[in-house]
């Protein structure tokens, strides 16, 4: 498995060659409750650098969702239409909601574990 | 206890009542529509006796819960006592049987009631004029927001976006994207108001208007306002004032006053019209000089003590709802404001204020308060604390509540607050009501510190226990993309046998 890079808004990626695979973080999904359902983007669609891509709703809210890298929507989580709670059990590896086909590098300002742990402990409080 | 629908205990045999034949002369259905368009039988309505659905319906009443039986600390909603006197005043029959195409000449009452009421609410928010059509605060958002768009326009100035702070109602930035603008979220800061480094960074030549609530959503009284509005102004955009907190200040301080420039009001809060359910609602949206040539027509116009609908405003962006909104409400919110007098729509707002705090202080030995006291006429309690180490959320609370005869509070809201409480009291309830509601809430999170458990069990007393709302939420959206059935109707019509 890459190595997990994480964003402050609670999405992460990895990266196999030039193609990133995203998702919401651990923390994020245990802050949001339940998910219930997604609003998500076509294959092929262009987005840019933090470009919101869709919505994810839960019993308690519904947040936009980020796009942490620039690229071309090479696929979409189609089992997430069906079982939204993949995201709440599984958000590093089945719950997974895009695969996108970099238009260029990873952005510099990703952070590593550490990091995000430190984020994440903050918006806690 | 559960109630049958009417459509189960329809019984075939009974001959349902006849209605009058119509006093007027109208056309034969036949004449004026197409075959397609005629029913072959008539339609699948519940046959009952008078009394069986008299039974059904207060048997229902009964299982309902409102304002006029207990408390009902809705955060954000003002959820206050609906006078008998409103209703009285709006089954006058000058006004109840009134026909919104009666000629104008027959309605001045009505005129007369609408053009003092448009006065008596420019006086409490600061502002030139008001308009009485929207039907309800987000509708009055996005009248605003209409109106803020065609001034823009008119100075041939195309700005494209909208900024709302994080602790917003969901409304405003919903609102300003129906409207077509893009939203742009400003932080709050750690004192839990907006950020005026963040709203600097975000304000340019793009931005249309700033919604703010003041006092905001965590009741907290945004200081800062002059600076923010002149902010605001410097860019070229317009500041708008959503009136959900407006009961905090009523007759003590004005949003006109404080550089708003359009400003909407919940007459169904601060003014005591019937809410939710027993609404319709009314939000009216007063606008200051430079914006009045946008007011949604027809506007109320006194000439030479006649009154008139003006329809000619050849910069208006049109009607925003048919006729002339919802009078009934109309009538009920000018009763109030002429039985409390300037004097008690202010003592209403120092009395809701003093309610909150004397509330908060009650219950802050109970549940964390994240953001520093005094509050306005409402306060946001966490139940963080007792999630990491009870397991007991704000659902929980909310839920245990109602088993002690209490509405809930609005939960998870504000989304900065982590398993928000967010409680209004308003002006309305007794010391000894709100004694009870902080009992009830010290009993509740004792339970959550000593056996968790029975809390994931509450409600039992009500007519519906614990819902599952996930499986609720989930099914409908399958349902929605074509992945499950219906979930929604129990009750399905026989088949066509006729």
């Amino acid at each position: 498995m890459a190595e997990r890079r994480y964003t402050k808004t609670h999405e992460w990626v990895t990266l196999d060659g030039k193609q990133a695979t995203i998702g919401i973080t651990d923390f994020a999904q245990s802050q949001l409750g339940d998910v219930v359902f997604l609003e998500l983007p076509a294959v092929g669609r262009k987005l840019g650098e933090r470009e919101s891509f869709g919505v994810i709703e839960s019993v308690k809210a519904a947040s936009d969702l980020y796009s942490p890298v620039a690229g071309k929507i090479a696929a979409v989580n189609e089992k997430l239409a069906q079982k939204p709670e993949l995201v709440n059990s599984d958000p590093y590896g089945d719950g997974w909601i895009l695969r996108i086909d970099l238009a260029g590098e990873l952005p510099s300002d990703l952070l590593d574990e550490t990091e995000y742990k430190k984020v994440a402990e903050a918006s806690a409080h | 206890m559960t109630e049958p629908l009417s459509f189960e205990l329809s019984r075939p045999a009974v001959t349902p009542p006849r209605l009058p034949d119509a006093d007027l002369p109208g056309p034969a259905p036949a004449d004026v529509l197409p075959p397609e368009m005629l029913r072959s039988r008539p339609p699948d309505l519940p046959r009952l006796s008078e009394p069986e659905i008299m039974r059904h319906y207060s048997r229902l009443a009964s299982l309902n819960y409102s304002i006029s039986e207990n408390f009902y600390p809705l955060g954000s909603c003002t959820m206050k006592y609906n006078p008998v006197l409103n209703e009285q005043a709006a089954a006058l029959p000058g006004f109840a049987g009134l026909h919104p195409y009666q000629d104008e000449d027959t309605i001045q009452g009505a005129l007369e009631l609408m053009w003092r009421l448009e006065r008596a609410l420019c006086a409490v928010v600061g502002v030139e004029r008001v308009t009485l059509q929207p039907a309800a605060g987000a509708h009055g958002e996005w009248t605003a927001l209409r109106m803020i768009a065609a001034y823009h326009d008119s100075r041939q100035e195309n700005r494209t976006e909208v900024l709302v702070p994080d602790s917003a109602h969901g409304t405003n930035p919903a609102s300003a994207a129906l409207s077509g603008f893009k939203v742009v979220e400003v932080k709050s800061g750690s004192d839990g108001r907006i950020s005026l480094a963040d709203l600097e960074s975000k304000l340019s030549r793009q931005t249309a208007a700033l919604m703010l609530t003041n006092p905001n959503t965590l009741g907290l009284f945004e200081r800062e306002i002059l600076d923010i509005a002149e902010m605001v102004h410097a860019t070229g955009a317009m500041l708008y004032y959503d009136g959900a907190n407006l009961n905090a200040f009523m007759g003590i301080c004005r949003p006109g006053d404080m550089g708003f420039d359009a400003v909407h009001m919940n007459l169904h809060k601060t003014f005591t019209t019937p809410h939710g359910g027993g609404g319709p609602g009314a939000g009216p949206v007063g606008v200051k000089a430079e914006l009045v040539p946008f007011l949604p027509a027809p506007t109320v116009e006194r000439q030479n003590g006649h009154l008139t609908l003006d329809y000619k405003r050849p910069q208006s962006i049109g009607r925003v709802r048919s006729f002339y909104g919802n009078f009934g409400m109309l009538v009920r919110a000018y009763t109030y404001i002429l039985a409390m007098g300037g004097d008690g729509l202010s003592q209403a707002s120092r009395d809701a204020v003093l309610s909150a705090n004397y509330l908060r202080n009650l219950v802050e030995a109970d549940l964390e308060m994240p953001h520093k006291g005094p509050c306005m006429h409402e306060f946001v309690a966490s139940a963080h604390n007792l999630t990491s180490a009870n397991g007991v959320r704000a659902l929980d609370i909310a839920k245990a509540l109602l088993d002690r005869q209490f509405y809930a509070p609005t939960v998870y809201f504000p989304l900065v607050v982590p398993e928000a409480i967010m409680v209004e009291p308003t002006e309305t309830e007794s010391k000894a009501t709100l004694d009870s509601f902080a009992a009830a809430i010290k009993e509740i999170v004792a339970q959550a510190k000593t056996d968790p458990e029975v809390l994931h069990a509450e409600p039992r007393s009500t007519p519906v226990g614990r819902l599952d709302e996930v499986a609720a939420a989930r099914k409908i959206n399958a349902y929605l993309v074509g992945q499950a059935e219906d979930p929604i109707l129990r009750w399905k019509a026989p088949s066509d046998t006729a």
